[in-house]
Parts: C-alpha cells; structure tokens; sequence
C-alpha cells in the first residue's frame, strides 16, 4: 500500500514540477501580455494543485494534510482572481488584448521575427 | 522526489525572473512577480516536506494570501496611481 503511495506522490510530484517549467516557458515565450497570463495560471492550476496533491499523499500526519488542503483551498481563490485584476488594470491602462505586440513587447515581437 | 520537485521549481522562479527583468510593461512584471510567489508558496512547503518540519506549511499558507494582498496593492497602485491615502 505505501509502495503505491509513493509511486502516485511521486509521479504527482514530478508531473506538478513539469507543469510549472512549462508554465514558466509560457510566461517567458508567449508575445504579449494576455497570452502570458494563459501560462501564468497553468501553474496557478495544474502545478501547484499537482504538488499539493503530491505532497498530501506524502503527509505523515492528519493536520500536514488539513494545511496543505487550506493551501490548495486558498490558491483556489486567489489565483483566477489575480490573473482577472492583472488583466483588468492592463486594459484599463491601454494595453489592447487584440494585436499583440501592438504596444507591449514591441521590440520582443521583431526580435523574434527577425 | 521531493528534491527533484524542488529544484525544477526553484528553476522555474529563475525563469519567471527573467520576465520580471524584460517585461516591457510593468503589468508583465507584476503577473511574472505574482507568479513567482505562487511559486514560492509551493517552495516553502516543499522545503518543509525535506527538512522534515512540518511548521513550514504555515508559513507557506500566509505567503500564499501576502502575495495575492501585495500583487493587487500593486495593481491599485498602477491603475490609480495612488494607494488611497488622501493628499
């Protein structure tokens, strides 16, 4: 039984870890700002409920597992409500989600054509 | 496991950094800071899974709730140019 725990934990460990490099490759990568914040929330969601889930297979003790749900319950919340606020300044502070590259990352965009 | 975790982690904050150093609007800065607190959120509890502490979860849980605070204070600041405090 603990063998299993441990191949699921571990399996859930490392795809959570993945998921965060590639959300990080997103926030990086993508051309502008509206893009990033689809990488962005991939680790919001997929990484750290991935982790938490890992680490609650891992936990030795009830409360461990009770604080890590808070953790993944608080996330929960607070992360799609950030990813709005961000988007919602930057329309209100010009930026323009339907030509990327339009004013934000300008010389990104020919970097990355050129 | 757990230590493979952490550094693919602790590469991944590395890499929103460098987002935070280019980003050409300070709205792409503060999405790659909020990032990468959430990140550090999940660092700090993996940090206490491998030192074997289990009072690290609480510093995470405040973490998690300090960088939502500090990534809309930011964004108030930006788009009112002020924190509501009167002139």
């Amino acid at each position: 039984m603990s063998l299993a725990l441990d191949i699921l934990s571990g399996a859930c460990l490392f795809v959570g870890a993945v998921l965060m490099i590639v959300s990080a490759l997103g926030v990086i990568r993508l051309p502008d700002l509206f893009t990033r914040l689809h990488g962005a929330s991939i680790a919001d969601t997929g990484g750290a409920f991935l982790l938490l889930i890992g680490m609650i297979l891992q936990a030795d003790s009830f409360l461990v597992g009770i604080k890590l749900g808070l953790i993944g319950i608080v996330l929960f919340f607070t992360a799609p409500t950030a990813s709005h606020a961000v988007a919602h300044a930057a329309l209100i502070g010009g930026l323009s989600p339907d030509d990327p590259g339009a004013n934000q990352g300008r010389e990104e965009a020919e970097e990355d054509r050129a | 496991m757990f230590s493979l975790a952490t550094l693919l982690v602790v590469i991944a904050m590395a890499m929103t950094l460098i987002r935070a150093v280019r980003g050409p609007t300070p709205y792409d800065r503060i999405l790659a800071v909020n990032v990468h607190g959430t990140m550090t959120v999940l660092l700090i509890a993996l940090a206490g899974f491998l030192t074997d502490r289990p009072d690290f979860l609480d510093l995470s849980l405040a973490y998690a709730l300090l960088n939502f605070v500090g990534t809309l204070a930011a964004l108030k600041f930006f788009k009112h140019g002020h924190l509501g405090e009167e002139q």
